[in-house]
């Protein structure tokens, strides 16, 4: 057998910031022809091992074999000439360039396109990829764009490839079309490690596990012989139940009505096309849709942060009084009880700041209460003690700036913030994009704690698992459409995967 | 085995924060070897002794008590201008005009002092002088301020012209109040009467402009840390869609604050005029306004450390000018003894915020200065 020999071998690979050990005598062993999911919670050091493969960072100390032999990569280019290919998050693609020109950029000798074109062509027949060499980068969807990222590694020979969280931009269905690509890959030989989060598909796609916790190589298994439960477990370090909780609805009674809602974005985009639907408070609403369908839109909307051109928006009170929310000041909807926690591609984009500390950033919402010229800093003081007690927010001191805190812990700092106002409707948007599962259900409870306190809760997802299990209802938005409200109870993940791409969505991404 | 690539000979990583002693170890190196390096051109170049020129810069400072008082006059100007633009900076609007506003402040106080001499009692023409000058370094601030809060102009360009318009302002009104007449200059200003003089204290001349400028340090340092205003500052400075988010409203903050900004300028040429020299000529603030663009970022924007980096700044630019004309040495000379000290001291922050590591010196401390 070939794969006696790993195709990647890191031995005792440390890496430090400061003094912060990232990387702790890790251990790690890669072959061809198998996929290797790589585990572990946010700040375990997943990213940070692999950017030594790719060249980013330098590791302080340990060795790294590549087919037998050690090597040094001390840049992208050395990690390339390996035969190591990343495929990152974030796509580095050229947007008014075609596939073949972003294919044949950097790579050495005369620009041939034709020659290109043909190449990529013979990839995508050896491995069912499908794309057109011609294509702009602008005109495709997001997995059509990291189909080209794929093929551009593989046409500079790599043998390697690392793929970082690669389905959390897709639908289902793409992320299927994905795995099969990636099987293909794996039989012809190629040596293939994937980080992500979703159990499901560390189950479906991989041949054996590694897990890495706090820095620290913990073991690996086949995937044939473990479970989600066994392999969750040795991520955290203690049993987690891995159930999401779906309580019943509260005496659901409408509090948001949305009717004919429509909005465009600053170019003048369609971004919400005539969306009408009802939130109801002590329930909630999950809403699906491919990345950029409107979801932004309809939350920022509702919380009076985005003009609206025509429609209404109606907050109900227990009493059947109806408010238009339409061309109100912000801090009005919010003392109204309206509280938007929208966590943006970036965490600290917006809701927290970064160079601030906890107390800092507890204050953003209520600093400006009272009439004194001076800030009150007992009051944020304690919510900052009691959200980091209550959250397990894992955090130096409450005077550490928000930006040095995980992934995890900034989102549980904006989450616990906005439902520390107590307020009567919650929206929330990829409350657990990238966060580990520990962190992740302990958002899902608190999401849950208040739709059983009366809140109506309107939660913006991209794991259509978790939203099948969290929601009471789920609306479904196609290119600022709705395309069909269905229950959370018995929905159907295909149907709504469907519903999600039904009017061609997909190219708004 | 023969390794494959090769190791590359530093690379550099970034470090956790230092304990504040090893920092300012680092600084001092920097300033240190700042000197050394000084040293080795000023003999090369010039074949002097520089240990007798760094005594030179020193005595051109603090040689005499009135140098003393200068110096510390000096230092309370170049600090009260970089106070002006610190807010500003705090939300990360750059304000490159502090040269115009407190050019405007001058040029209000001269007005005062010369159109209301005759018509009013001295401590109501000094009111005057106070209340004009906030307003006119107020309103020379606050025109770029508007123009980037509704149609989101560039402040940094908008900010520098206006300090060409102060300029050519000034030097017309040089010429309406001409003294002697047909000079073309002002001159000092009721050299007589001392009418719009700020009072000396003590019997000192500049001390009430010194304790005015520790006093609006003070005041700054609370008003950026401890009030409301202060947090909405820094949270449009660090992000302008959070603070949106959180409905701060950012374009009222952004004309409030450059309000102040303007204000504190037109404070700064208020005593200038009024304190310091009693005159009004286009090269009364000296470059200040840009200085103290240097100033707050060496003080990271913070009003009590910039106390320091003024006197430094002060005492670098008094004791070059004067080691010039005692040796005998172009005055370019100095400048480049101020450039090399600056270069250091700003340099060293690269290596308080990041390591350096060398092949095969793993683990050890491994540090070195530009």
């Amino acid at each position: 057998m070939s794969d006696t020999t790993p195709a990647v071998s890191m031995r005792n690979i440390t890496k430090r910031f400061g003094p912060v050990v990232a990387n702790d005598h890790v251990n790690l062993e890669l072959y061809h022809g198998e996929i290797l999911a790589l585990l572990g919670e946010n700040g375990s050091g997943k990213t940070t091992l692999m950017n030594m493969l790719s060249g980013i960072y330098f590791p302080d100390e340990g060795e790294i074999f590549v087919n037998g032999r050690p090597v040094t990569i001390a840049s992208p280019r050395d990690s390339f000439r390996l035969g190591i290919g990343m495929i990152h998050q974030h796509f580095k693609l050229v947007d008014v360039l075609t596939a073949a020109e972003n294919i044949a950029l950097g790579t050495e000798g005369r620009l041939d396109l034709k020659a290109t074109a043909r190449k990529i062509r013979e990839i995508c027949d050896l491995y069912g990829f499908e794309v057109d060499p011609k294509q702009k980068i602008y005109d495709m969807s997001v997995s059509q764009k990291q189909t080209v990222e794929i093929i551009k590694v593989l046409y500079r020979g790599a043998e390697i490839l690392i793929l970082d969280e690669p389905t959390a931009v897709l639908t289902p269905q793409e992320a299927d079309k994905l795995f099969n690509v990636l099987r293909n890959m794996r039989d012809a030989g190629k040596a293939i490690l994937i980080i992500t989060h979703k159990m499901h598909e560390v189950e479906e796609l991989s041949d054996r596990v590694a897990v890495l916790r706090k820095g620290r190589y913990i073991g690996q298994m086949k995937t044939a012989e473990t479970s989600a439960q066994e392999m969750t477990n040795m991520m955290v370090g203690h049993p987690v139940e891995l159930n999401i909780e779906r309580p019943d609805p509260v005496h659901p009674r409408p509090r948001v009505q949305v009717r004919d809602l429509t909005v465009r974005n600053e170019e003048g985009i369609v971004k919400l096309d005539h969306v009408s639907f009802t939130a109801n408070a002590g329930e909630i609403l999950g809403i699906a849709g491919i990345a950029g369908s409107g979801q932004k839109e309809l939350l920022e909307a509702i919380a009076g942060l985005q003009p609206c051109e025509s429609g209404s928006i109606a907050y109900l009170e227990d009493d059947g009084k109806e408010e238009e929310l339409i061309g109100k000041d912000p801090l009005k909807i919010q003392d109204m009880g309206v509280s938007l926690s929208f966590v943006p591609e970036d965490r600290l984009g917006m809701g927290l700041v970064g160079n601030m500390d906890l107390t800092r950033n507890m204050m953003l919402r209520s600093f400006r209460r009272g009439k004194s010229l001076f800030l009150d800093r007992v009051f944020p003081k304690k919510v900052a003690e009691n959200v980091v007690h209550d959250l397990e927010v894992s955090t130096p001191s409450l005077s550490t700036p928000v930006r040095r805190l995980s992934g995890g812990n900034v989102q549980k700092v904006l989450v616990g913030r906005e439902i520390t106002s107590a307020p009567t409707v919650l929206l929330t948007a990829y409350a657990v994009r990238g966060l580990d599962i520990n962190s992740s259900y302990t958002i899902y409870d608190l999401v849950n704690r208040q739709k059983e306190a009366g809140v109506a809760v309107i939660y913006v997802g991209e794991d259509l698992d978790v939203l099948l299990a969290l929601s009471d209802r789920i609306l479904v938005l196609c290119g600022g459409k709705v395309s069909g409200i269905v229950p959370g109870r018995g929905a159907d993940k295909r149907e709504i995967g469907l519903m999600m791409t039904r009017t061609g969505g997909a190219d708004n991404a | 085995m023969r390794k494959e690539g090769k190791e590359p000979l530093i690379h550099i990583s970034k470090r956790a924060a230092l304990p504040w002693y090893v920092a300012w170890g680092i600084r001092a190196a920097a300033i240190v070897l700042a000197l050394v390096v000084s040293a080795l051109i000023c003999v090369i170049m010039t074949g002097q002794n520089p240990l007798q020129i760094y005594g030179a810069m020193f005595t051109g400072s603090f040689g005499t008590v009135r140098k003393t008082w200068v110096t510390f006059q000096d230092v309370a100007m170049l600090l009260c201008v970089s106070l002006a633009v610190t807010p500003a900076f705090r939300m990360r609007f750059w304000n490159i005009g502090g040269e115009g506003q407190t050019m405007m402040g001058c040029l209000a106080s001269a007005a005062c002092m010369i159109l209301l001499r005759d018509v009013l009692p001295n401590w109501a023409v000094i009111v005057c002088m106070v209340v004009s000058s906030i307003a006119a370094g107020a309103i020379w601030a606050v025109i770029p301020a508007i123009f980037k809060a509704k149609w989101n102009t560039n402040e940094t360009l908008f900010t520098l012209m206006m300090n060409y318009v102060a300029t050519q302002l000034v030097a017309f009104f040089c010429v309406v109040w001409e003294s002697p007449k047909g000079s073309g200059k002002i001159g000092i200003i009721n050299g007589n009467t001392h009418v719009g003089w700020l009072p000396e204290i003590f019997g000192q001349k500049y001390l009430l402009n010194i304790v005015i400028v520790l006093i609006l340090c003070v005041l700054l340092y609370i008003y950026l840390t401890y009030s409301k205003h202060g947090y909405e500052i820094s949270v449009v400075g660090e992000s302008e869609r959070t603070a949106r988010y959180v409905g701060i409203k950012v374009s009222r903050v952004i004309i409030r604050t450059m309000l102040l900004s303007g204000a504190l300028c037109g404070i700064a040429g208020f005593l200038l005029t009024g304190g310091t020299s009693h005159t009004m000529t286009t090269t009364l603030t000296d470059s200040r306004g840009f200085t103290a663009v240097m100033v707050s970022w060496l003080a990271k924007f913070n009003p009590v450390w910039m106390i320091l980096t003024s006197l430094l700044l002060v005492f670098l630019d008094r004791g070059a000018s004067d080691i010039s004309s005692k040796f005998g040495l172009n005055q370019s000379f100095s400048d480049i003894i101020t450039g090399v000290i600056l270069f250091f001291i700003i340099g060293c922050e690269f290596f308080i915020t990041y390591r350096i590591n060398f092949r095969k010196a793993a683990g050890k401390e491994a540090e070195t200065h530009v």
